[in-house]
């Protein structure tokens, strides 16, 4: 039995290196994914096209103008001095916020009467607008706080972010894409791998060899399980040699999640494959798939802000589990209670859709 | 007359295979709802663990306006190593302390300011960052509502008001549903027309399409119009669900939109004859078809980040995406109106890329007859 599956792996392996567009298509993606998409992966703002619409010939408004100018998080590209300019420059996104400081800003100002200030905001895109409003209220309070250093506030809040001291976007996406890229893949081949054989006709054959019923699952399942891992393995050496991420859990703990992983990966794609009648079917019931899997993971967006119906899919989605294990191995040393936490349902889920793929073999058999 | 054979023959292989329609019109109902509820970037209610060491009265103002922010959902901890555990465990988002000298400082202004400390999982930076901003947002409520009964002057005076043009309420949906529905569509489009030549390939069906005397051209027309009519179909249902099911305004016009949808459509049904061409078999075709679509129309055309934030070698890499020319019209359309400013220089960077995906794909079946 032992003899067989090894002969079974070794086969597979050759089989997957063999060809050149496969060890292409196993090798290259996921290089190229993580070059593209880890530094394209951020919610931040730097350099947001800033107007500047200044109705106020005071020194006041020109200090303020200039900490705007100043600030890493705007840059200045045009300035205006009438509303319908300012309007038309943000309808056609030259600038994505306008600041504008009205006539008397800088005697109210220095009479002290609470001065006030305007920022017209492009919220086509609602998150940038969010950062923006953050960084020009700090600006703000920080013009304010010096103009009058005495008068300070009773309560300031000091915050200290763990985990991810800088707030650096790859440290949070690269464990992310470790989950994603190996997932895809897994689903990939695996999903395609038994509606092949059904649309061409050689499943037939396939079950008048010797090979019992599990071992022509585990045949099929094996290619998914290694590259993905072979992908996995690829983004978190990436992550840790070029992007530089911490690594505070353990290795091994890791690895061993993965498989489990993987394992559900190609269950749920030799689930697919199984009811799949040809390729485009299986092609078709994994774009379904996929993508839903990858979203609901909270990979690109916290599950706590999914409505309830959402969330409870997203706990038969094992991209979650391996998300929460993947992100906590990387940047805290999570604890083994809440990984185990996480590992269960995805055994669960593993065992399920295995089992729902050999039900479907041994059908095909008899 | 020979045209509007093939076409009848494309039409019958559509209805023969339920595969077209189920790409057409279940890939997009169902990738629309789950990524249309799943993707969110408004917080409510983020979990936020509260460790008290001042004396209890004095700190119950500050609690109250946490309590009060529809953001944050306050949880007591007794110590702050509770409240480090729920963090680590992930059931609280950050932790606010207290320290036990606050009470005592906030009597003496002359020790002011005095801290409130936050720790937030930084995990992941876009909600911790937010967090802080609810965060500080509930104590300047607090701070304003003390400042007004001890009568004390207000430090600095400089008030900043924000409009939030073309979607006030700042909701994620918004934006993100118009970007969702380019990336449906990217899919869709593709795989429309991605496993269809390999197929006929893989089975042989080709040569003897070719042994006919239909021109290479022609077949390929033929297929692109059907495939059309099929795209412009779940165009049409993408778009209602966004106004029907998640309430997203639609400002625009029909002209701007039929024009976006039918060029993006041309290339997206291009790239698909392209792969599958190019690929001696479906499952080379399946990947290169998923590969080239969902991930990058997910991560560089603007739907959810920002291309302006990019590295600039990155945000040249992204005019050769198309998917960020229709996330740019479809964005403005639906949130801000006709600005054709915006949206004629991104339909001249959509008929660049149909024009070349579709004579690209001309030539590779050329070449491939040899």
């Amino acid at each position: 039995m032992l003899r067989r599956i090894f002969a079974l792996i070794v086969k597979e392996l050759a089989g997957l290196w063999k060809d050149p567009k496969t060890r292409f298509i196993i090798l290259v993606p996921p290089i190229m994914q993580v070059a593209l998409f880890a530094y394209a992966a951020t919610y931040d703002v730097t350099n947001v096209p800033l107007g500047i619409w200044n109705d106020d010939a005071g020194a006041q408004s020109a200090e303020l103008v200039r900490r705007f100018a100043a600030s890493p998080a705007f840059g200045v590209t045009g300035s205006f001095a009438a509303p319908e300019q300012a309007r038309a420059a943000l309808d056609a996104r030259t600038v994505a916020v306008v600041l504008h400081v009205p006539q008397n800003f800088s005697a109210d100002v220095l009479a002290g009467r609470g001065a006030q200030a305007q920022l017209l905001l492009d919220a086509r895109r609602s998150n940038s607008a969010l950062m923006a409003q953050g960084y020009a209220a700090a600006i703000v309070a920080g013009f304010a706080q010096d103009l009058h250093p005495t008068r300070r506030p009773p309560v300031v809040l000091l915050t200290r972010d763990w985990f991810n001291p800088t707030l650096e976007s790859t440290w949070f996406i690269l464990p992310g894409l470790v989950c994603v890229l190996s997932m895809i893949m897994a689903l990939l081949i695996s999903a395609l791998s038994l509606a092949r054989e059904r649309e061409l006709g050689t499943l037939e054959q396939l079950l008048v060899t010797p090979l019992r019923p599990a071992e022509i699952l585990l045949g099929k399942a094996l290619p998914g399980i290694i590259v993905g891992l072979i992908d996995a393995n690829i983004v978190i050496t990436a992550a840790l040699l070029w992007f530089r991420l911490p690594f505070l859990g353990n290795v091994v703990l890791l690895q061993a999640m993965l498989v489990l992983y993987m394992l559900t990966g190609v269950g749920i794609g030799l689930v697919l494959s199984s009811f799949a009648r040809t390729q485009q079917q299986a092609m078709l019931g994994m774009f379904v798939f996929a993508s839903p899997m990858i979203v609901l993971s909270g990979y690109a967006a916290p599950i706590e802000n999914m409505p309830y119906a959402a969330e409870l899919i997203s706990r038969a989605d094992p991209v979650r589990y391996m998300l929460v294990a993947a992100r906590g191995l990387f940047l805290q040393d999570m604890p083994l209670a809440v990984l185990l936490s996480q590992a269960w349902p995805m055994a669960l889920i593993a065992v399920a859709t295995l089992t729902i793929a050999g039900f479907a073999v041994r059908r095909a058999l008899s | 007359m020979r045209l509007r054979g093939l076409i009848r023959k494309e039409v019958r292989h559509i209805l023969r295979d339920p595969s077209s329609i189920l790409i057409a019109f279940l890939l997009p109902i169902v990738l629309l709802v789950t990524n249309g509820f799943g993707i969110s970037l408004d917080a409510s209610e983020m979990r936020v663990a509260v460790v008290i060491q001042a004396p209890e009265e004095t700190a119950r103002g500050m609690l109250q306006a946490l309590d009060a922010s529809p953001y944050l959902s306050v949880q007591r901890a007794l110590s702050t190593r509770d409240g480090e555990t729920a963090m680590t465990e992930g059931r609280v988002r950050g932790m606010l302390v207290v320290r036990d000298d606050y009470s005592q400082r906030l009597g003496r202004p002359g020790s002011w300011p005095v801290p409130a400390q936050l720790v937030v999982n930084a995990t992941d930076p876009n909600t911790a960052r937010i967090l802080e901003g609810y965060v500080s947002g509930a104590l300047q409520v607090w701070l304003s509502g003390q400042q007004h009964e001890r009568r004390l002057v207000a430090p600095g005076g400089i008030d900043l008001e924000y409009r939030d043009w073309f979607n006030a309420e700042l909701r994620s949906t918004d934006f993100i549903v118009p970007g969702i529905i380019a990336m449906v569509m990217t899919m869709a489009g593709t795989l429309l027309t991605a496993s269809g030549v390999s197929r006929e390939w893989e089975h042989g069906t080709m040569e003897s399409m070719l042994a006919s005397p239909a021109r290479m051209g022609e077949l390929i027309l033929a297929r692109l119009a059907c495939n059309f009519g099929l795209g412009i179909g779940s165009m049409i249902m993408s778009v209602l669900i966004a106004i029907v099911v998640f309430d997203v305004p639609f400002r625009g016009g029909t002209v701007a939109l039929a024009a976006a949808v039918s060029l993006f459509l041309m290339f997206a049904l291009g790239l698909g004859l392209f792969i599958s061409t190019l690929a001696r078999n479906q499952f080379v075709a399946a990947q290169l078809s998923f590969l080239t679509t969902m991930m990058p129309a997910m991560m560089l055309s603007g739907m959810l980040f920002d291309i302006a934030a990019m590295p600039h070698w990155l945000r040249i890499i992204t005019y050769f995406v198309p998917a960020r020319y229709l996330v740019a019209i479809l964005q403005t359309l639906f949130l801000a109106g006709d600005v054709w400013p915006v949206i004629l220089p991104n339909l001249v960077g959509l008929a660049i890329a149909a024009v070349v995906t579709l004579t690209a794909t001309l030539l590779v079946t050329r070449r491939r007859l040899d």
